[in-house]
């Protein structure tokens, strides 16, 4: 891979010093780097696909730890924030200088840190060699991106380098697996302290400065030629025309990918999750735990295996978009008209993909470096119209609305109800954006600012180890507690049992709730039938519809069913099934949903004012709308 | 390529903010009249006194617009640039 040899070999530079770290049962061993210097990158090739993401204690921040074996011992690495600094002004420099010093409860002080830092940018990534090297710790210090130095011409004395900072100093570019040996070198032999050399104050970020470029000199260094591709691929994707017509493109793709070519995958996997829990029922002996395995377990876990492909569709996009530098383009392109509702450009993919689903979504706010900015995100997703939001649509604008032509044959009634009601979630996000942005998080507000990465060959590697690592958080935690949903959701329309079979839901725990809430619900124009089916599609939104179908006995109750769409009419009026469509705009009946805010926010504190604030105003609107189309009508 | 204003017999009154300077224009930073939290996250970034920077594309309607400054390029918005002072 390598075209080059006439440099100094990296393992030249790591010196043995002064005796190994022996007898400490674990080693830890910190990775850090500014953004865009390639950090999860080494990461990934250093601890493959054995990595876990965990929360610190008390923040949102979270890291990923993976274990590398070495020479038959496992050494543990925990990925730290992407900083320019250690002066603890953001929630991630004070989580990285806590960890640092051994301060962060929990975790063990690192044995030794790996800081890798971008050779073709050395100049000013060099000054957060300062604050690391104070710590004291033993430091390897790593140039990555080798590879793109020498092709543009640069050159580095690491050796020099090495001797003016007081510590080992390798070339090596993470993306080709080029220098990884010496890291190994490094880690599996002695490790030493730094050699106290003359750090400047680094308060003084002028001094830091002013430092990093002294010792790059001393070192030799040749900083490469601009990155002419790069500055060709932005005077297109950048261009007054071109950048908005490629940039709508794209997200064209993106959405289409995520919403339409995910229908057939989502359909196969539902019809193998139904096929093998059939195949599985013929095994299973009594009646009850064929019931709870395969409607409740089977069906529940089947309900969020469903969303699988649109999240390896939307994660393959976001992984070839990110990793080849298109994505920081396109923010930089919508972040005037995100920023209109208090947003900026990051978070214009993660609402987009909410319109096919919230969960991806939610996952897919990483992207966006600001913490205010992701939890207003994460926030007002949800009330884009999902695709579980279609089937309770359809359903019951078949049922209620008749096919009157509103603009000759473009706009039907019913098309433009569907239209309403897409533009009534965007409002209520883009409402609840701009309430956030004058209250909750006006305080906290720092400027837009963004490092444009080169563009750089997106890696299969790369990209494949985010699908697995994505696909593995998504099954885990949102499906353990999907599992325990569905499993109390099944005791509620199962229990309790008569003469060893599961009641008629109607005199099941389910009805019973139903009943109960009841005088809750009708102010809302609902009886307790349409009460079972909120508390039942909890699970998922979409899953009221297969409810109805019960309640009604209609076998083959789909949201097309005319069967289903008359019996629907004995539960409610015009003006309660139009409350029925704006709660289910509003609400957050989605368990997958809040498990995920739970997961990506690190506790249930968000998820539950979520939760209260979208059912209140789903409750409110409801009502209002109920007793307004009431009066309206007569 | 490179454009460096003069720099004897300059006053204050030669200063511009960044924001006023044309896509490809070059120019000298001077100060950020920003508060401390912002001046300094862009004084890591790059954008120190005494430090060249250079006017690059921008999005639709020319806000945020990037800029090349030490090696790297950072996009900004125009709130941000009305007040880093460039000479």
């Amino acid at each position: 891979m390598s075209d080059c040899h006439n440099k100094p070999t990296p393992a030249s530079t790591v010196r043995p010093a002064l005796p190994a770290l022996q007898g400490s049962p674990h080693r830890l061993v910190a990775l850090i780097g500014p953004p865009n210097s390639g950090k999860s990158t080494l990461f990934n090739r250093l601890t493959g696909l054995h990595q876990k993401v965990a929360n610190y204690p008390g923040v949102t921040v979270d890291y990923l730890v993976g274990s590398m074996r070495l020479n038959g011992r496992d050494l543990s690495v925990v990925d730290l924030p992407g900083v320019y600094s250690l002066n603890p002004r953001s929630e991630d420099e004070q989580v990285t200088r806590d960890v640092l010093q051994g301060q962060m409860p929990g975790m063990a002080k690192p044995d030794a840190v790996l800081l890798i830092l971008d050779a073709t940018n050395l100049g000013r990534h060099l000054m957060l060699a300062a604050p690391i090297l104070s710590m004291g710790i033993p430091t390897l210090i790593l140039l990555n991106m080798a590879d793109d130095l020498r092709k543009r011409g640069g050159s580095i004395d690491t050796a020099k380098l090495a001797d003016q900072l007081g510590a080992p100093v390798a070339l090596i570019s993470a993306a080709h697996g080029e220098g990884l040996d010496t890291i190994r070198a490094f880690l599996a032999g002695t490790v030493a302290a730094p050699r106290p050399v003359e750090l400047p104050i680094l308060q003084n970020i002028p001094a830091c400065r002013q430092w990093a470029g002294r010792l790059s000199n001393k070192a030799g260094y040749q900083s490469p030629a601009p990155p002419i591709w790069t500055q060709r691929l932005d005077a297109v994707f950048l261009h007054p025309i071109w950048g908005p017509l490629i940039f709508l493109a794209v997200m064209i793709l993106v959405f289409q990918s995520i919403f339409v070519a995910a229908q057939p995958l989502m359909d196969l996997v539902e019809t193998v999750i139904a096929d093998s829990g059939e195949l599985l029922r013929g095994h299973l002996p009594a009646a009850w735990l064929q019931s709870l395995v395969i409607d409740g377990v089977w069906s529940g876990v089947g309900s969020v295996v469903v969303f699988l492909p649109q999240i390896l569709i939307l994660f393959t996009f976001i992984g070839v978009l990110e990793d080849s530098g298109y994505l920081a383009r396109a923010a930089v392109i919508s972040d005037r008209t995100m920023a209109k509702v208090g947003l900026q450009g990051k978070s214009f993919i993660p609402l987009l993909s909410a319109y096919a689903c919230a969960i991806p979504a939610i996952m897919a706010t990483r992207t966006i470096e600001s913490k205010r900015d992701r939890l207003a995100t994460i926030l007002i997703a949800p009330f884009m119209t999902c695709s579980a939001r279609l089937p309770v649509y359809a359903l019951v604008i078949a049922a209620f609305l008749p096919e009157t032509q509103l603009l000759g044959p473009f706009l039907g009634a019913r098309a433009a109800t569907l239209l309403g009601l897409y533009v009534l979630g965007f409002v209520a996000a883009v409402a609840t954006a701009a309430v956030l942005q004058s209250s909750v998080l006006k305080a906290q507000r720092p400027p837009f600012m963004m490092e444009l990465p080169p563009y750089r060959w997106p890696t299969l590697r790369s990209i494949g180890l985010r699908l697995f690592d994505r696909s593995k958080i998504f099954l885990t935690r949102a499906g353990t507690v999907i599992l325990a949903v569905t499993i109390g959701l099944w005791a509620l329309s199962s229990l309790p049992l008569q003469d060893g079979q599961a009641p008629p839901i109607a005199e099941s725990l389910a009805g019973t709730v139903g009943r109960t809430i009841e005088p809750a619900i009708k102010p809302l124009g609902f009886d307790w039938r349409i009460g079972i089916g909120l508390v039942t599609s909890l699970a998922a939104r979409e899953v009221i519809v297969g409810t109805l179908g019960t309640i009604y006995g209609i076998e083959d109750g789909g949201e097309g069913s005319v069967g289903l769409q008359e019996a629907l009419r004995q539960s409610l009026d015009l003006p309660g099934a139009l409350a029925l469509l704006v709660f289910f705009a509003f609400a957050m009946q989605c368990f997958s949903t809040i498990a995920v805010v739970k997961r990506e926010t690190g506790g249930w504190r968000l998820p539950v004012y979520q939760f209260a604030y979208m059912s209140g105003l789903a409750y409110v609107s409801a009502l209002v709308v109920n007793h307004v189309t009431r009066w309206w009508l007569g | 390529m490179q454009v460096t204003f003069k720099k004897d017999g300059e006053t204050t009154a030669d200063l511009v903010a960044l924001s006023d300077l044309k896509e490809g224009q070059g120019a000298i930073l001077e100060r950020l009249e920003l508060p401390d939290e912002v001046a300094l996250r862009l004084m890591e970034l790059g954008f120190l006194p005494g430090h060249e920077v250079q006017v690059g594309k921008s999005a639709p309607g020319g806000d945020p617009r990037v800029y090349r400054v030490d090696g790297a390029q950072i996009a900004l918005r125009r709130e941000t640039t009305r007040h880093i002072m460039v000479r």
